[in-house]
């Protein structure tokens, strides 16, 4: 369990690390202060799909050297669910950790 | 070694990738190379690696490792690619599937996973490879011409997608060349074939050398999205 929490934390860490890097390219900016719950994509989210993409293959790319093990982060599926794995940094920290499990 | 730019070619266990591989080497280039087996031979600055091109695991693991090791790729050679001659009454779709998984499939994947580990340069030259097969319509080819007109669109529009990161994406159109691709073609149908180009002689891998050559240079930075087919074929 202690294991998995870590796991997560250092997940949440990236998407945070990755989020403060595509910020400095958006005028309107993902609220990392508030970590877990930052919205990213969706109805309260502020990312638009390319910022979107481009976050997604930086924690991919950051995700994969850290776990070396290969995720793909852009679903199309995930990308129109209403719970998406893409509205906060939590959700999508808790999407890698499903998809590093698996 | 790091400051050699860095090209990844598929299929280069034989024919025109073997050429590549061997012809990038020696024009000072590291080389990074795949195919489903090992390769007979053994070059300085050249690292293989035995993947099917489909296979998106294993794709991707080549690229974690390309990416950790060098941290940048700067041009991508997708000639990977199988034929088949067949009438459409006796092409079992088995190879339909195949030769569009190969094809169209694996070079789509190779772009998609190049472009990420490109645009944190924001400079990268894919050349993907189509075929005089498709605006000739040669018949019997319906299945490989056809992945290879699929070729140029994704080429098109990925030249499009892509120009933002600084990555240009082009084409390279051969005609036949003395390869393993074309050995099972009867030698009436190549005859044919090569009096329907403007120079009518088999291609050679120099041939194609020369036009990657042009697309990859940093100078070319404003050509993208074209397919250029040899033989004066249109």
């Amino acid at each position: 369990m202690e294991k998995v929490v870590l796991m997560h934390e250092k997940i949440v860490d990236i998407i945070v690390g990755e989020s403060k890097e595509v910020n400095k390219k958006l005028k309107n900016k993902i609220s990392v202060e508030l970590r877990e719950a930052a919205p990213l994509f969706g109805e309260n989210g502020i990312l638009d799909s390319i910022a979107l993409v481009t976050l997604l293959v930086a924690v991919e790319q950051s995700v994969e050297d850290e776990f070396d093990f290969p995720v793909i982060l852009a679903d199309e599926k995930a990308m129109s669910q209403k719970n998406s794995p893409y509205q906060s940094i939590g959700a999508l920290a808790q999407y890698v950790g499903s998809l590093l499990k698996e | 070694m790091e400051n050699l730019p860095l090209v990844m070619i598929t299929g280069t266990r034989k024919g025109i990738g073997k050429y590549l591989a061997h012809y990038y080497v020696e024009k000072g280039f590291q080389v990074i190379g795949c195919s489903r087996s090992s390769v007979d031979y053994e070059l300085a600055n050249y690292q293989h690696f035995c993947l099917d091109v489909i296979n998106e695991f294993a794709v991707k693991k080549m690229f974690i490792d390309v990416r950790r090791t060098h941290g940048r790729l700067d041009v991508l050679i997708n000639n990977a690619g199988i034929a088949s001659m067949n009438h459409v009454l006796s092409t079992p779709m088995n190879t339909v599937r195949k030769i569009f998984d190969t094809n169209v499939a694996g070079t789509f994947l190779f772009c998609r996973e190049a472009a990420k580990l490109m645009q944190i340069k924001q400079y990268g030259r894919i050349v993907n490879f189509s075929t005089v097969a498709t605006p000739l319509k040669l018949e019997g080819e319906a299945v490989y011409a056809a992945s290879k007109a699929a070729i140029i669109t994704l080429t098109e529009i990925l030249a499009r997608e892509l120009a933002p990161l600084g990555i240009t994406v082009n084409a390279v159109g051969p005609t036949p060349v003395e390869t393993d691709l074309i050995r099972s073609v009867p030698q009436e149908k190549i005859d044919n074939l090569l009096s329907r180009q403007a120079i009518s002689r088999l291609g050679k891998f120099e041939d194609i050398a020369n036009v990657i050559d042009f697309f990859i240079q940093e100078k070319s930075e404003f050509v993208t999205g074209q397919n250029i087919y040899l033989g004066g074929v249109s």
